[in-house]
């Protein structure tokens, strides 16, 4: 898996969308010749990666909004999706 | 959604054949033996009716392939049609015939991605396989500009007898031109390429070389280049799971409007393939008897009918069978399970080094 540092900044490169379509039962991520159903979690992590955030500020975002997981349960989470994708190239590490 | 008893699921993709004109001859081409003539291709119009249906019964992709998309004045059009409706468009080019020009408006009305074919990594065997003088170098400036306007592009590599042996050259050659992804896609014997499957055929050892390449590089290049793989069937044990299972993912609309549940579907005889001139795509996925024909498990024989694997690999695929077999019923003979396995093995020991049948249009 791909090493991801907190102060990268994820966004979705162009080629990848997260869309959500009522037939297919909710969101996906839609990349070249692919496509991957997203959970709850990754759809909520995913709307954040924005080119703008950090992963820090990514996870500090997500601790204030779900208030009851604890901040590196999250912050392992983040890494491991963002990981994940990172290396399938469905997700750029600026 | 079920007809007759049977499930329907949402379709996943649409493989939108838009004319079957191309410069190219490749003599693997999967295009039926009969083309759709220029005068019988849909309107734009139609197009983005079928787009809007698609995308309305659960459709997210669809692959605007050929032939040779380009050859379309109205590509753009055509485009711009799919992204309206709200679909991910991948365009399937050989890149011969489409200008950079064009692919900048592509890029602008939202193109999401670019697959380019490139026949070998050496250009006079490129040349010489596609059919086309200069078509290598034209394939190399076209993905280079690809890379440029900040497209992702996918490199798409058929292999068979005359470039297995350069498939590592092949994955270099797509990575130095800043490709994401690469297909190191293994001959699959139907239309021209049946024609040619003994010219085209590796041997065991070939395949076999290629198969551990494929692994070796995609562990080198891991989080460089995306790598996938189109298995040589012919040389398999467990037959592939054709297009998701019939009528299960994916839908073919050709040329002239037919829509098929794989792009081979018309081989087999007696099929009946509705419009999109005459029905609604949601009509023909549900209700079209070529779409019913082989959906769920009744219609399988065995030894598919009784097999642990029958909804994973459903059979295999039906094309396969009724070609090499004579039933589109039966097993798959690829799997082993079948009793007709030693034909494929037979085939497989086939090679001769004879001149291409090229396609023409």
């Amino acid at each position: 898996m791909t090493e991801v540092a907190d102060s990268a900044r994820p966004k979705l490169p162009r080629g990848v969308r997260l869309t959500h379509n009522e037939a297919q039962g909710g969101w996906l991520l839609l990349a070249p010749e692919r496509v991957f159903k997203a959970d709850t979690v990754a759809v909520e992590i995913l709307k954040r990666c924005t080119g703008e955030a950090s992963i820090a500020a990514i996870v500090d975002d997500l601790a204030k909004a779900f208030t009851g997981a604890p901040r590196e349960r999250i912050h392992a989470d983040v890494l491991k999706l963002i990981g994940g994708l990172a290396e399938k190239k469905l997700l750029e590490l600026a | 959604m079920t007809t007759n008893g049977v499930s329907i699921p949402a379709p996943l993709g649409l493989l939108a054949e838009l004319t079957h004109r191309c410069p190219l001859g490749c003599p693997y081409c999967s295009n039926p033996l009969v083309l759709d003539k220029r005068d019988d291709e849909l309107e734009v119009a139609t197009w983005a009716r079928v787009f809007k249906e698609a995308s309305a019964l659960g459709v997210l992709q669809v692959h605007l392939s050929g032939g040779e998309p380009a050859a379309r004045r109205d590509l753009v059009e055509i485009v711009k049609s799919a992204r309206d409706a709200g679909l991910y468009s991948n365009l399937i080019t050989s890149a011969v015939g489409l200008t950079r020009q064009t692919l900048r408006t592509l890029a602008d009305v939202g193109l999401d991605h670019v697959q380019i074919s490139i026949q070998d990594s050496d250009e006079a065997s490129a040349d010489h396989i596609a059919g086309y003088k200069g078509a290598f170098a034209r394939k190399r400036a076209l993905a280079m500009e690809v890379v440029k306007l900040g497209l992702p592009l996918t490199i798409n590599m058929v292999v068979h007898r005359a470039n297995i042996a350069r498939i590592p050259a092949m994955v270099e050659l797509s990575l130095s031109l800043g490709a994401s992804r690469v297909e190191i896609a293994h001959v699959q014997y139907y239309g021209w390429a049946l024609q040619n499957r003994a010219a085209l055929m590796p041997t065991r050892e070939q395949v076999d070389k290629a198969v551990a390449e494929v692994e070796g590089l995609r562990e080198t290049l891991r989080g460089r280049i995306v790598i996938d793989a189109v298995v040589p069937d012919y040389y398999a044990r467990f037959p592939k799971p054709c297009v998701g299972g019939w009528g299960r993912r994916s839908l073919n609309v050709t040329p002239a409007g037919k829509v098929l549940p794989c792009h081979a579907a018309e081989v087999i005889p007696d099929l009946e393939f509705w419009n999109v001139r005459e029905h609604s795509l949601g009509e023909i996925w549900r209700s079209s008897p070529a779409f019913m024909a082989f959906r769920g498990s009744d219609w399988m024989q065995e030894p598919c009918r009784s097999c642990a694997l029958k909804d994973k690999d459903f059979g295999g695929c039906r094309c396969q069978a009724f070609l090499l077999v004579g039933n589109a019923r039966a097993a798959d003979p690829v799997c082993h399970l079948s009793p007709h396995h030693p034909v494929v093995q037979h085939l497989a020991s086939v090679h001769r080094d004879q001149p291409y049948l090229y396609r023409h249009s």
